[in-house]
């Protein structure tokens, strides 16, 4: 029987703090190989392709999408919604599991708000497009003006904007509070005077003391604090967009938990299958070990069969209320003319995550990456159903459409990738990707084992 | 260097347990003035220091509060007061609809604030020329050892009795840390001036080419350039180069159908009727219509006794034999399209008013002169 009372350390193989500092450092200091070049070619044509696409669109209008009666809110929304549910990964390991004081989350916190930063920083370009003028997106905020009129603060859309500006705000705040302590370490350790006046930049000074650490440390709780509740509040509200409407298919109370819960399995299945390539290619298999991988798809099968639950009872809701709309969407979306989204979605979503429960699969590597990608898949393939089916099956048979998306389209949500992907790369070779502090702090003997009054008095 | 000012004696640990130990030492030997660097935070070295407990808890809850209130009044301020808007027949000022708005700001103040005051007000940072700072001691403090650090300050420091003090302790790379002369950033020289016109002039001229010039470039003025007519200007499309066109003929609009019997009186007389029901309301309604209308001419009750009798074509009595004998229609035919001197008050007073007008003329012709039976009713 395995003793469930001494917990495993984290890290393994016991490393010294200057081997940490050493491995975590590495990428910083050496020049990019060609591996790095390959894949920064790769995604920064994929982003490319986005800006000229967001380019034509800027200039000519969002006349260049698939966007039209009845079916308005094509692409971009599906696109913004699969974004900022991508970032609710970053904001739950760092925050609501540094809250659960589950230690694993150390070696993976700051890539996975790296990750939060980007994927919101992408997802906020989707609406400012959508706007049709993003130079006037300022009006979005409630400036005074000429008309002396003020924006609608009961419209979900508004919500929007708070919600999205303030997690990208307080995300940014909490990820560089926490590189303060690393930033200093770089500083201390760089031979490079260049380098060193950024870090001694960046880091404001740092030096370190227990008189900060103590203030820092409760300042770090408080952050996590709010940023768990602002977390489950940003995709609630992305699904007041939906909710507050009276689309049927949409307004349903269902909505909040559905989306926080398809946001953290989306992003988890994101956060895992790059940490997959992280750890191979800095060597940080000791650090990002197969248990915390394992423990993430444990997350995902939890999260999947929250989502498998919600599409249930979806489909319970529509028949149990008798509502005619309402069940001819959910039989429209099974059996209609988008079917085929819709069985992806399920396959995807619901029956491949199912084969984690089985304990090879769930540490075998290949598999857990492959069935991360299809979760990925499959939860873009919900935004796309809740939003494009429901718009083309409203309440008026006339304008009911089928929507095509145009290559414009296509070309953003390649660029959608490239962007996040190419910021991602940049980031590995300019910040820590594992947080220097926090992963020596849980490194075994590292804190005391206040033993040592006892081994004085023995003296 | 030859004022040097000692800043502090310091001294390096290994282990977690050695500096804990050494930090209840130091705090046993009265130091006041000392502190401890470690890599990161070391359970239990708070109690060991004997610190009192952080009070940011409570810049959190006052910058967040302060969030709540600013978000609630604002909205109220904008929704409610400033520029009230029905929006869907709810309250002006719609709290449910007012929470999420009010949590992101009561979020976002509480974290930003809270997180400024730490760095700046609390470390007062940034503070790169701090003594310890290059100091070989410094270096191994952020990365792999326990430091302990014994200010000048402190009363009871003497830098030999400091210096035993940590080796007795058991520290190594014992050294003494001296202060360094702050230099003082030189504001008023030219190349800094030159450097603040050249802001100056960079971002003025950015914001006039982007406010001025920018905006009126395309795409920015495909808004306001359109394919269409402008009004008040010459068009190319019509051949009589007017922008504006005539109506169809016979064209009616919403609401306003064309007053019947213009021409013949009589005829409104005979066949137009009073719609509106004889009460109270209705003569309420012409009261107020007929002393705003008609009043000014015909005098307050309708006896053609006001202040323009003398110097004007003097308007009739409404009480005469004539006009107790005309048909609401034909009073009405003369609201609408005026006789003699009187212009048409179609104008100002809608159908429905005029009727109610006609009304409250009946009941003051009434009034004035009243039968015996009205005289019995009120018995």
């Amino acid at each position: 029987m395995r003793d469930y009372s001494i917990e495993p350390s984290v890290v393994e193989g016991k490393p010294t703090f200057r081997q940490i500092d050493e491995l975590i450092g590495a990428p910083l200091e050496k020049m990019p190989d060609k591996k790095f070049y390959i894949a920064i070619s790769i995604t920064g044509t994929m982003f490319l392709t986005g800006i000229i696409c967001w380019g034509l669109s800027f200039y000519y209008g969002t006349g260049l999408w698939g966007n039209n009666n009845p079916v308005g809110w094509g692409f971009p929304i599906v696109n913004f919604v699969f974004w900022v549910g991508i970032g609710h990964a970053g904001t739950l390991i760092s925050a609501i599991l540094f809250l659960f004081r589950q230690r694993w989350r150390n070696g993976i916190a700051r890539f996975a708000e790296g990750m939060t930063i980007f994927a919101v920083m992408t997802a906020g370009i989707f609406p400012l497009f959508h706007t049709g003028r993003p130079w006037l997106a300022h009006y979005l905020f409630p400036l005074p003006n000429d008309h002396s009129l003020w924006v609608n603060f009961t419209s979900p859309l508004l919500w929007d904007v708070f919600a999205v500006s303030t997690y990208f705000t307080v995300s940014f705040i909490f990820w560089y509070v926490g590189l303060i302590p690393d930033f200093a370490n770089l500083r201390d350790r760089t031979k490079n005077k260049v380098k060193k006046v950024i870090y001694s930049i960046t880091s404001l000074g740092w030096r370190a003391s227990n008189r900060h650490w103590q203030h820092y440390e409760l300042v770090y709780l408080i952050l996590a604090g709010f940023a768990t509740p602002l977390v489950l509040s940003v995709h609630t509200i992305v699904s007041f967009d939906f909710a507050v409407s009276i689309i049927p298919g949409w307004h349903t109370t269902i909505f909040p938990p559905y989306f926080v819960a398809g946001a953290v399995f989306s992003g988890f299945a994101m956060v895992q299958n790059v940490l997959i390539f992280v750890r191979k290619v800095f060597n940080y298999e000791k650090i990002i070990t197969v248990d915390i991988l394992e423990k993430m798809n444990k997350i995902i099968i939890l999260t999947g069969s929250m989502v498998g639950y919600a599409y249930a009872m979806e489909f319970f809701i529509a028949w149990y209320s008798g509502n005619q709309a309402e069940s001819f969407v959910f039989i429209n979306r099974a059996f209609g003319d988008y079917a085929w989204a819709y069985w992806i979605m399920v396959s995807c979503n619901v029956i491949f995550p199912q084969l984690f429960w089985i304990k090879r699969i769930r540490r075998n590597i290949p598999i857990m990456f492959i069935i991360g990608v299809l979760v990925n898949v499959g939860m873009w393939f919900e935004r796309f159903v809740i939003t494009v089916t429901s718009l083309s099956r409203d309440f008026l048979p006339s304008s009911w459409a089928y929507y095509k998306p145009t290559l414009i389209d296509g070309g953003i949500l390649i660029g959608s990738f490239g962007m996040f992907f190419t910021l991602l790369l940049l980031f590995t070779k300019s910040l820590p990707v594992v947080s220097i502090a926090e992963i020596k702090s849980v490194i075994d003997g590292a804190q005391p084992t206040h033993h040592h009054k006892e081994a004085n008095n023995g003296k | 260097m030859e004022n040097k000012k000692i800043y502090s004696v310091v001294g390096l640990f290994d282990t977690a347990d050695e500096i804990i130990h050494a930090s209840e030492k130091v705090v046993e030997n009265g130091y006041k003035k000392f502190d401890i660097n470690t890599p990161f935070p070391v359970h239990g070295l708070n109690q060991a220091m004997k610190l009192k407990s952080s009070p940011m808890g409570y810049f959190a809850l006052v910058f967040g509060l302060t969030g709540t209130a600013i978000a609630l009044l604002t909205m109220a301020f904008m929704m409610t007061f400033d520029y009230p808007l029905n929006i869907g027949g709810k309250p002006l000022f719609p709290l449910p609809a007012f929470i999420p708005v009010t949590f992101e700001v009561t979020v976002l103040l509480a974290s930003i604030g809270t997180v400024l005051a730490l760095l700046f007000v609390f470390f007062k940072m940034p503070h790169n020329s701090h003594p310890l700072h290059d100091s070989n001691y410094m270096k191994k403090c952020t990365t792999e050892k326990f430091g302990v650090c014994l200010e000048a300050d402190d009363e009871k420091f003497n830098e030999a009795d400091a210096k035993a003090f940590l080796e007795k302790l058991g520290a190594k790379e014992i050294e003494t840390i001296y202060t360094v002369k702050e230099d003082v950033p030189p504001i008023f020289t030219k190349q800094f001036i030159g450097f603040l016109v050249f802001t100056v002039i960079v971002i003025s001229g950015a914001t006039y080419f982007v406010t001025n010039k920018l905006m009126f470039m395309p795409p920015f003025n495909w808004m306001m350039d359109q394919h269409r007519v402008n009004v008040q200007s010459v068009s190319t499309f019509f051949p009589d180069s007017f922008s504006m066109r005539e109506k169809v003929e016979g064209t009616v609009p919403r609401g306003f159908m064309p007053e019947e019997y213009k021409e013949s009186p009589d005829s409104a007389g005979k066949y137009l009727q009073n719609p509106l029901e004889y009460n109270e309301k209705n003569i309420a309604l012409g009261k107020k219509k007929f002393l705003t209308y008609c009043s000014p001419c015909h005098g307050n009750l309708a006896k053609g006794d006001s202040r323009l009798k003398d110097n004007f074509p003097k308007p009739p009595t409404l009480h005469s034999k004539k006009l107790k004998e005309w048909t609401d229609g034909r009073i009405y035919h003369v609201i609408t399209f005026g006789q003699g001197v009187m212009p048409s008050y179609a104008k100002q007073v809608t159908r429905q008013e005029r009727w109610a007008i006609i009304q409250y003329i009946r009941t003051l012709q009434r009034a004035l002169n009243p039968s015996e039976e009205d005289f019995n009713g009120a018995k």
